[in-house]
């Protein structure tokens, strides 16, 4: 697979002049449709979860635990075992002791960046005792869609259905408590078992992520496209949705850049993300002006 | 029956946080469709007691029975408005969106599309006159705005009590006695018994029927003209202090700046 990825990255495919031949191009090879399918799931339920972070502030969390999650996938190398059984048992534990410690964590950011700078370093010491570490250390830092087996398709599937299933489940009640944690709390919702099951599927989350963009990169899939949507509109619902379909939008528009150029995916992900932001920031006063113009138009008129 | 019956009744009541007692040997009864003003110093445990008749908190000593039952969480027949300053100007969700959270926030799953939830909480925005600005994001309304929304949310359920902790802290003058107004609007229209946590009494005067005190550990409860006396005061904070009036039947109390910028514990 490795070697496949290799002589096409060297000589990238040519764009035809017939988009739906090039569309149809994309999906020649079965390490394209392994990373559509994989990057499709990923795309979905990091939409959906970043709404969350995104209303409770946790993206630094999300952040803290990608990088923990490392240690956990390359000390999995070590071991022999796929590095995505290490990355989320790794997740899954530091997302439940951070769930679990909730508002005694606030304004904890120094507290938090050293554990993650720690498990960075612990990450580097068991790639360093690993032969052959760079690739293997290349692909869980930045990301290396083209590269995942059919084997990890099936894995990242599931973990995005679980993902999805667990926020609906939990939904009115995650809603409630990030909007009000003490009202919740007076009305009945279980806020301390709440934050931990939502640490909890953000870990999942982070995890399939990874797999796309790499650990550095998180912030592009679970926290832009959140932050773009909410600025557009303020049903939860439809942020949520908007959300999903920014991810999706920057992941397939990514791989089908990627696919026709010699440059990382990654690349083209995150900075699709980036733009959209920036552009979206950019267009805000302008959109507010023409907004309160047309409201003094309507009240003359 | 149940009319006949305190709302609230606290018997040797005492309550300790971390280990530490904050005030003990509380009675008092409140009776049901009275206005209550709460009035202490910071940190005197104001909002302790709001959270032990929600349930969030047990009482380390005596009893305490709301609406004829012991505190629990969830109850329904509670509408509450927790102390915040303001909402987040970048929190990214509508009024109407909040008020339906007091209505089935607290289950599981999504919301059905055609349930009454939503018509319930139209008409608790009505009822506040909140309309005209409950699509737009909340964290970009003002004070008062907020406020007449976070009641909407707290009387969405036809509750029976209303627990209220600083309500008016973020408000200027003109708002504050508008809110006071609706609230006390409400309050007879309803038949509600209000529980309101403020610092100032001022604006509260012209609706309250009585001022529980809370201060140096003690819990002390009547009306306003028996609480706030320059006699009764000087009893409570153990210090002299001095309940002054103007022509408009403000009160002012004096010889407190040092208990209010020092709380006590």
């Amino acid at each position: 697979m490795g070697e496949i990825f290799a002589t096409i990255t060297n000589t990238s495919p040519q764009l035809s002049w017939n988009v739906f031949e090039d569309i149809a191009a994309l999906f020649h090879y079965e390490f394209m449709v392994h990373a559509f399918e994989a990057g499709t799931t990923v795309a979905v339920a990091a939409g959906a979860i970043g709404y969350f972070v995104v209303l409770r502030s946790s993206s630094f969390a999300a952040h803290a635990l990608s990088h923990i999650g490392f240690a956990g996938a390359t000390g999995a190398v070590v071991l022999g075992l796929n590095p995505i059984f290490g990355l989320l048992a790794f997740t899954l534990g530091s997302g439940i002791a951070i769930g679990g410690l909730g508002n005694r964590l606030r304004g904890r950011d120094v507290t938090i960046g050293i554990v993650l700078a720690w498990t960075l370093g612990l990450g580097v010491l068991f790639i360093s005792l690993y032969t052959g570490y760079a690739t293997e250390a290349y692909a869980l830092l930045f990301g290396e869609i083209l590269g995942i087996s059919s084997a990890d398709v099936v894995v990242t599937i599931v973990a995005g259905v679980v993902t999805v299933v667990a926020l609906l489940a939990i939904y009115r009640p995650l809603l409630f408590a990030s909007v009000d944690e003490d009202l919740a709390a007076a009305k009945g919702v279980p806020v301390t078992p709440l934050s931990i099951a939502f640490m909890a599927i953000l870990a999942v989350a982070v995890t399939e992520a990874v797999q796309v963009v790499g650990v550095l990169l998180i912030f592009a899939l679970i926290v832009t496209p959140a932050a773009i949507a909410v600025r557009f509109t303020s049903r939860p619902s439809i942020a949520i949705l908007t959300g999903i379909v920014l991810a999706l939008l920057f992941t397939w528009l990514g791989l089908a850049i990627a696919y026709y150029s010699p440059h990382p995916v990654s690349f083209f992900i995150t900075s699709l993300a980036f733009f959209t932001y920036v552009g979206v920031r950019i267009s805000e006063p302008l959109r507010s002006r023409v907004g309160r113009r047309f409201a003094i138009a309507q009240a003359a008129g | 029956m149940i009319k006949t019956e305190p709302a609230i009744k606290a018997r040797d009541l005492a309550a300790s946080y971390g280990g530490h007692a904050v005030w003990r040997h509380a009675d008092f009864s409140i009776e049901p469709g009275s206005f209550t003003a709460i009035l202490g110093p910071n940190g005197g445990g104001k909002s302790t007691l709001i959270r032990m008749i929600l349930g969030l908190l047990p009482p380390s000593h005596g009893q305490l029975q709301v609406l004829g039952e012991r505190p629990h969480r969830g109850n329904p027949l509670i509408g509450y408005i927790p102390q915040r300053s303001t909402f987040d100007p970048e929190l990214s969700i509508r009024g109407r969106d909040f008020v339906n959270l007091g209505v089935d926030g607290h289950r599981w799953g999504v919301r059905l599309p055609g349930r009454a939830a939503a018509g319930a909480a139209a008409a608790s925005i009505r009822s506040v006159g909140a309309e005209s600005y409950a699509d737009r994001p909340i964290g970009r309304l003002s004070g008062g705005e907020q406020q007449r929304l976070l009641l909407a949310q707290a009387l969405v359920g036809n509750p029976q009590l209303l627990l209220m902790d600083e309500p008016l802290s973020q408000l200027d003058v003109r708002n504050q006695s508008v809110i006071v107004q609706l609230i006390g609007d409400l309050k007879r229209a309803r038949e509600l018994t209000v529980l309101l946590i403020a610092h100032d009494v001022n604006p509260l005067l012209p609706h309250i029927d009585h001022v529980v005190y809370v201060a140096h550990g003690n819990l002390a409860m009547g009306t306003p003209e028996e609480i706030i006396t320059s006699e009764s005061l000087s009893r409570i904070y153990s210090t002299p202090v001095e309940v002054l009036k103007d022509s408009r039947g403000r009160v002012f109390v004096v010889g407190l700046e040092e208990e209010v910028s020092h709380p006590h514990g």
